[in-house]
C-alpha cells in the first residue's frame, strides 16, 4: 500500500475550481464546448476505469451512454421536462437500473467474454433505436433547450457557460465519490478480483457481487455522461451515441487515460478531443488513421496511459 | 450511492451562487464586447469570406453525392473568385469579397455533425456554411443554426420538416423539398401510365425514405384515386447494401409499379442486384433520385426506368441550352471529365444563391453588407440559376420552390451516352405546397391552389 | 402461405445464411483458437471486396473472357488474406500474446480504423462495380420469380467451405492439433505443439475466409467506403448466437438469422432490422454462452 499522503481529493477540488474560474474567464466558446464534450465523455470513462481496475473491459457501454442521452431527449420530447435537476438524475438512475438488470448476466463472465457480451447487449439497443420510427430511426431527434433550476438560458453562450460550470461541479463530485469508493474495502477489492478471485471469496466476499456493484456504477456514470453530452449538443442519434464504434471510443479513452487515478479520465478525454478535432481539421480524409495510430502507440509504449507520464513527473509510484 | 449529505447540499447551494456570480460576470463581459462590436460593425469591407462546404467525403454516399457536390461547389466558387460566371453574375466575389472554401466531411452521424458545425462556426470562424446532403443532417442542424446565428444554406437535403416545424431566420434551402419529388412523380405516372392500378415501394428506413413514400402514397391517392398501394412495403436500413430478399418480395408482390427514393450507393447496388432478376422487365420502377446513377452506371443502367433528379438538374436538363446551363455543363465536363449530375447543380445553385444575396445586399447597403442585411436580401428573392428559375417563396421566404421533372432512361447507342426520353416538366406551383401550408395537409386536402 | 412464397423465403434465407456463414466463420475460428475478437475482420472483408472488384475490372478491361473473373475472386481472397493476415499477425498480434485479451481487441480496433482510412487512400472514394461474374452466370426461374445464379452459388460456396473446414478439423492431424490448442493452450505447449505456428496459420486462415466473403460479395454490390463496418456487427451477432469459437455454431447461427430475416422481409417487413438483434438477445438471455459453445468453467 502507498503510505504517502493522498493528494487526490484536494487536487481535485483545487483543479476543478481553477478550471471553472479560469475557464469561464478565458476559454473561447469552441474550447469550452470541447471541454464540455470531453468531461461528459470522461464521466463514462471513469466508470469504465472502475471496471478496468478489476480486469474487466466493456465493449458495450455505449448502451448506457446512449440510454442516458435518449432519456434526456425523451423526457423533453414526450413529457416536456427539460429541467436538468430532473433529467440528469433520471438518466443516471435509469441507466443504473438497466445496468442492474443486465448485471445479473454480466457478472458471471470475465475477460473477453465479458467484453463480447456487453457489446452484444449494446447492439440490441442499437437495433431497437434504428428500427423505431417514433424515435427518429437513424436520424434521432433534437432535444429541447434545457432549463437549470427553472431558469432557461437566453443564448448559446449563456447556455454553454452554465453547462460548463455545472459540469465542473458534477465532475468534481463524481470523481471525489469514485475516489472514496476506490479507497474503501469494497473498492480496494478491484485489484484483488483481477489477481485472484478465489482469494477474494475466502475473505467471505462474493466476487460476483462486487463486480455487479461496479457494473451498476459504471452504467450509471455512462448514463450521466451521455445525458450531459446530449444536453450540450442538443441532438441524439443512434450512430453517434450507441453504435459499437462509440463503445470502442470510450474504451480507447480509458486506455489513453490510464487506470492510475480518477483524475486521468478527464485529462485523457480532453487530449482525445483535441487529437480528434485537429486530425479532422487538418487531414479530414484520414482522421481515423491518426486516431488508430495513437491508440496503437499508447498500447505499445504507454500501457499506463497519459497518467503514467504525469505520475512519473510528479514522482508518484505508478498505481497500477 | 448514498443520498446527498447536508454538507453536499450546502456545497451545491454555494456552487449555484458561485455559478450565478460568474454567470453575471460573464454576461456583463459579453454585453460589453457585444456593445463594442455593434458600435464598430457597420459594414467594413471584407477581402475574403470563409465558406464551409459540408458534403459526404467518405462513406457510401461520397462517390455518387459527395464528390459531384464538392466539384459543383468548387467550380462555381472558382468562377466567382475570377469573375468568370456568365452575365449577369460575372462580378468578382460575394459583394467583392473572394471566397475561401473549406470542404468538410458530412459522414459520421447527426450528433457528430452538430459538434462539427459548432467547431466550424466557433473555432474555425467560417462566415457562412453552404451544403449538407442528408435530411438527417439538416433536421439536426436547423435548431443549432438558429442558436449560433450563422448564415447556413442547405443545398440538397429533402425533408419538408425544416421550415414547416418552426420559423427560421439563419437557414435557407435553395431547392424544393421531398414533397415536390413525390407530387411530380405521381403526376408523371398519371400522365404516362394512367393504366397503373397497384404500386408498392422500397425506401430507406429514415426521415428521407419515410417522408418520400408517405408523400408519394398520398399524392397517388389524390391524383389516381383508383390505384392502390400494396400492404407489403420494404424499408431496409440505409447503407444495407444487399437487397436479395427485398427484391424477391417485390417480385412476388402483384403491384405493377415500384416507388423508390434510394440514393447513394444503395441505389446503384439495388439496380445491380435487381437487373439480372428481371425486376425491371416485370414492373415499372420509379427512382426519384435515379439521375445520379445515370452517368455513373452508363450502359448498365437498364432502359425504361422512370428517373428524377430531385428537380431540374443533371441528366434531365442536359438539353436545356440556356447560356448559364451550357456554361455549367461545358465547364464541368472540361474540368472533371463527366457530365454534372444533380448534386453538382444543387451545390452550385446554393453557392450562386449566396452570391446573389450578398451582391443584392451590398447594392442596397452601399457597402459590404452585414449578415442581417444579406439575410434580408436573401429572404423571398427570385433568381435565374444554372438550369432553372428559383423562387424563395415558401417558409417565409427561406424555402425555395422550383419546377420538377421526370423522364425515362434510354441508352443512346450513337453517342454512347446515357440519356432520357419522355421528359416532362411540372411547374413549381404545381408540385410544391403554397406558402404557409404543411405538405401533408396540402396533399391530403386535394392540393388546393396547385397550378399545373 | 402459398408454395411460391415458401420456396422464395427458403432460397432467400439460404442465400443470406450462406453469406453470413462465410463472413463469420473466419471470425469464429480466430476466436476459438486464439481467443481474439478480431475487429479488423471487417477490414479483411472490405479489402477483399475492393481487391476483388479492382482485379475483376482489370481482367475485364483487358479483353479476357468474363468467365475468368471468378479466378480473380479467388486470387483477391488469397492475396488479401495471406498478405494482410500475415502482416498483421507478424507485425502486431504476435507482440501481444500474453497481454490482456481485451487489449488485443483494442489493438485490432485501432488496426481497423487505420485500414479503413487506408482504403480511401488506395482506392479512393468512388464506389467500384464488378458486375461481370454475375452477368456470366445469368438468371433462372425458381418458384415463379427470376433468380441470379451467382447469388445461388453462394450456397454452394458456403457448403464447400463448411465441408473443408469440418474435414480439415476432424480428419487431419493438423485439425486435431488445432482442437488440442483450442481446448488447452498450456497443455498443448507442454506436449510439444508449436503454438506459434498454429496461431499464424489460424490467423491467416481466418483472414482468407474474411476476405473471401468480401471478394465473393463484391460483384453484387457497389463496393464503397464504410463497407466493413456493418459486417463486423453482423458476423459478431452470428458468432454470439451460435457460440463463440464454434464452427457448427456459426452454421446454425447463420441459418437461424438468415431464415428469420427472410421470413421477416416477406411477411413482416417492419421487424426486418430487429430480427438479427432480437434473436441475439433471446439467445443471450436464455443461453448467454451461445447455442453451441460448451459452458466454459471460469478459470481461476
Amino acid at each position: 500500500m502507498d503510505m504517502k499522503r493522498d493528494w487526490t481529493l484536494p487536487g481535485l477540488t483545487v483543479g476543478f475550481a481553477l478550471i471553472a474560474v479560469v475557464g469561464t474567464l478565458v476559454l473561447p466558446d469552441w474550447l469550452m464546448a470541447l471541454t464540455v464534450n470531453s468531461f461528459s465523455r470522461a464521466l463514462a470513462v471513469l466508470g469504465l476505469m472502475v471496471l478496468w481496475r478489476c480486469g474487466l473491459v466493456s465493449f458495450g457501454h455505449a448502451l448506457y451512454y446512449g440510454l442516458g442521452a435518449y432519456v434526456v431527449a425523451l423526457l423533453g420530447k414526450d413529457w416536456g421536462i427539460s429541467e436538468v435537476l430532473i433529467t440528469l438524475p433520471a438518466a443516471a438512475l435509469l441507466s443504473g437500473l438497466v445496468g442492474f438488470g443486465i448485471g445479473f448476466i454480466m457478472r458471471r463472465y470475465r475477460e473477453i467474454f465479458f467484453a463480447m457480451l456487453s457489446l452484444a447487449f449494446s447492439m440490441v439497443m442499437y437495433g431497437i433505436l434504428v428500427k423505431t420510427e417514433a424515435l427518429g430511426s437513424t436520424d434521432g431527434f433534437s432535444i429541447e433547450q434545457p432549463s437549470f433550476m427553472g431558469w432557461t438560458p437566453e443564448d448559446a453562450t449563456e447556455k454553454l457557460h452554465t453547462i460548463f460550470l455545472m459540469l465542473c461541479f458534477i465532475c468534481w463530485a463524481v470523481a471525489a465519490l469514485v475516489h472514496r469508493y476506490l479507497q474503501s474495502t469494497l473498492g480496494n477489492l478491484t485489484r484483488a478480483i483481477r489477481d485472484n478471485e478465489i482469494r477474494v471469496e475466502y475473505l467471505g466476499i462474493s466476487a460476483q457481487h462486487a463486480v455487479h456493484i461496479k457494473y451498476v456504477m459504471s452504467a450509471a456514470l455512462a448514463g450521466l455522461g451521455g445525458a450531459m453530452l446530449a444536453i450540450s449538443l442538443g441532438q441524439v442519434d443512434p450512430d453517434s451515441m450507441v453504435n459499437w464504434p462509440v463503445s470502442g471510443e470510450l474504451v480507447f479513452v480509458t486506455i489513453l487515460s490510464g487506470p492510475g487515478s480518477v483524475v486521468a479520465p478527464f485529462i485523457g478525454s480532453v487530449l482525445f478531443e483535441l487529437i480528434r478535432t485537429y486530425a479532422f481539421e487538418w487531414v479530414p480524409g484520414a482522421w481515423q488513421l491518426i486516431v488508430g495510430a495513437t491508440l496503437l502507440v499508447i498500447i505499445f509504449f504507454l500501457p499506463g496511459g497519459v497518467w503514467s507520464l504525469i505520475s512519473r513527473a510528479i514522482g508518484k509510484r505508478e498505481d497500477l | 450511492m448514498n443520498g446527498l449529505s447536508g454538507a453536499d447540499a450546502m456545497k451545491r447551494g454555494l456552487f449555484m451562487s458561485f455559478a450565478n456570480t460568474l454567470r453575471a460576470a460573464g454576461v456583463a463581459t459579453a454585453a460589453v464586447i457585444a456593445a463594442g462590436a455593434t458600435l464598430s460593425s457597420p459594414a467594413w469591407a471584407k477581402d475574403t469570406l470563409t465558406v464551409a462546404i459540408p458534403a459526404f467525403l467518405s462513406g457510401p454516399a461520397a462517390g455518387p453525392f459527395g464528390v459531384p457536390a464538392r466539384n459543383g461547389a468548387e467550380m462555381v466558387i472558382d468562377a466567382i473568385n475570377s469573375g468568370s460566371l456568365p452575365a449577369p453574375y460575372n462580378t468578382i466575389g460575394f459583394a467583392g469579397a473572394t471566397l475561401e472554401a473549406e470542404f468538410v466531411d458530412e459522414s459520421g452521424g447527426n450528433t457528430k455533425q452538430v459538434a462539427e458545425y459548432r467547431n466550424l462556426v466557433q473555432k474555425r470562424n467560417v462566415d457562412l456554411v453552404i451544403g449538407y446532403v442528408s435530411s438527417g443532417s439538416c433536421a439536426a442542424l436547423a435548431p443549432v443554426v438558429e442558436e449560433l446565428q450563422t448564415l447556413t444554406i442547405f443545398a440538397v437535403c429533402g425533408t419538408p420538416r425544416i421550415f414547416e416545424e418552426a420559423p427560421r431566420r439563419y437557414s435557407f434551402r435553395t431547392m424544393s423539398h421531398a414533397t415536390a419529388d413525390a407530387v411530380a412523380a405521381a403526376h408523371y405516372i398519371k400522365d404516362m401510365f394512367p393504366e397503373i392500378k397497384t404500386y408498392t415501394g422500397v425506401n430507406q428506413n429514415y426521415a428521407w425514405g419515410q417522408d418520400s413514400w408517405r408523400d408519394f402514397e398520398l399524392s397517388m391517392t389524390q391524383l389516381m384515386p383508383d390505384s392502390k398501394a400494396s400492404e407489403n412495403l420494404q424499408f431496409p436500413k440505409i447503407f444495407a447494401g444487399q437487397y436479395g430478399s427485398e427484391i424477391s418480395a417485390l417480385s412476388l408482390d402483384p403491384s405493377e409499379l415500384v416507388h423508390s427514393s434510394f440514393w447513394d450507393g444503395d441505389l446503384e447496388g439495388f439496380i445491380f442486384q435487381a437487373t439480372p432478376r428481371g425486376l425491371f422487365q416485370q414492373k415499372k420502377v420509379i427512382f426519384t433520385v435515379g439521375g445520379t446513377a445515370a452517368y455513373r452506371l452508363g450502359k448498365r443502367l437498364p432502359d425504361g426506368l422512370i428517373i428524377g433528379a430531385r428537380g431540374p438538374y443533371g441528366i434531365l436538363v442536359r438539353d436545356r441550352e440556356t447560356e448559364l446551363n451550357t456554361w455549367f455543363i461545358n465547364t464541368y465536363k472540361d474540368r472533371y471529365g463527366t457530365y454534372p449530375s444533380g448534386p453538382a447543380y444543387q451545390y452550385g445553385q446554393g453557392v450562386l444563391a449566396a452570391k446573389i444575396a450578398y451582391d443584392k445586399a451590398a447594392a442596397a447597403a452601399g457597402g459590404f453588407p452585414t449578415q442581417d442585411q444579406v439575410i434580408d436580401a436573401f429572404t423571398g428573392m427570385e433568381f435565374e440559376s444554372f438550369s432553372t428559375t428559383v423562387k424563395m417563396a415558401n417558409g417565409a421566404g427561406h424555402q425555395a420552390i422550383t419546377e420538377n421533372v421526370y423522364g425515362i432512361s434510354k441508352w443512346n447507342d450513337e453517342t454512347a451516352e446515357a440519356g432520357v426520353t419522355d421528359v416532362k416538366f411540372y411547374p413549381a406551383e404545381c408540385v410544391m405546397p403554397p406558402e404557409g401550408a404543411s405538405s401533408v395537409e396540402w396533399i391530403e386536402g386535394g392540393m388546393k391552389g396547385a397550378k399545373c | 402461405m402459398d408454395f411460391a412464397t415458401a420456396i422464395t423465403i427458403l432460397i432467400d434465407g439460404l442465400v443470406f445464411s450462406s453469406y453470413l456463414f462465410l463472413v463469420s466463420v473466419g471470425l469464429t475460428i480466430i476466436f476459438g483458437v486464439m481467443k481474439i475478437l478480431n475487429v479488423a475482420h471487417g477490414s479483411f472483408y472490405a479489402w477483399g471486396a475492393y481487391t476483388s472488384a479492382y482485379l475483376i475490372g482489370i481482367w475485364s478491361n483487358s479483353g479476357l473472357p468474363d468467365a475468368g473473373t471468378f479466378l480473380m475472386i479467388a486470387v483477391a481472397a488469397l492475396l488479401v488474406g495471406v498478405v494482410l493476415g500475415l502482416f498483421l499477425e507478424r507485425c502486431l498480434i504476435q507482440f501481444m500474446y500474453g497481454r490482456d485479451e481485451v487489449i488485443i481487441v483494442l489493438a485490432t480496433f485501432a488496426t481497423f480504423l487505420i485500414l479503413e482510412d487506408l482504403i480511401l487512400v488506395v482506392f479512393g472514394v468512388d464506389p467500384y462495380f464488378a458486375y461481370q461474374p454475375m452477368m456470366v452466370l445469368g438468371s433462372t426461374q425458381i418458384g415463379g420469380i427470376m433468380r441470379d445464379v451467382y447469388s445461388l452459388t453462394l450456397i454452394g460456396l458456403a457448403a464447400v467451405v463448411g465441408l473443408i473446414l469440418w474435414v480439415g478439423l476432424t480428419k487431419t492431424k493438423w485439425g486435431r492439433l488445432l482442437t488440442a490448442v483450442i481446448h488447452d493452450r498450456e497443455i498443448s505447449v507442454a506436449m510439444g505443439i508449436d503454438v506459434t505456428k498454429v496461431f499464424i496459420l489460424t490467423f491467416v486462415l481466418g483472414a482468407v475466409l474474411g476476405a473471401l466473403g468480401g471478394a465473393y460479395v463484391a460483384p453484387t454490390v457497389s463496393v464503397a467506403p464504410g463497407f466493413g463496418i456493418d459486417v463486423i456487427v453482423l458476423s459478431f451477432a452470428v458468432v454470439v448466437i451460435g457460440g463463440m469459437g464454434s464452427i457448427p455454431g456459426a452454421i446454425i447461427g447463420a441459418l437461424i438469422v438468415g431464415i428469420a430475416r427472410a421470413i421477416a422481409v416477406h411477411k413482416l417487413p417492419e421487424v426486418e432490422l430487429f430480427v438479427v438483434y432480437g434473436v441475439m438477445v433471446a439467445v443471450l438471455v436464455f443461453r448467454p454462452e451461445g447455442l453451441f459453445a460448451p459452458a466454459k468453467a471460469r478459470k481461476i
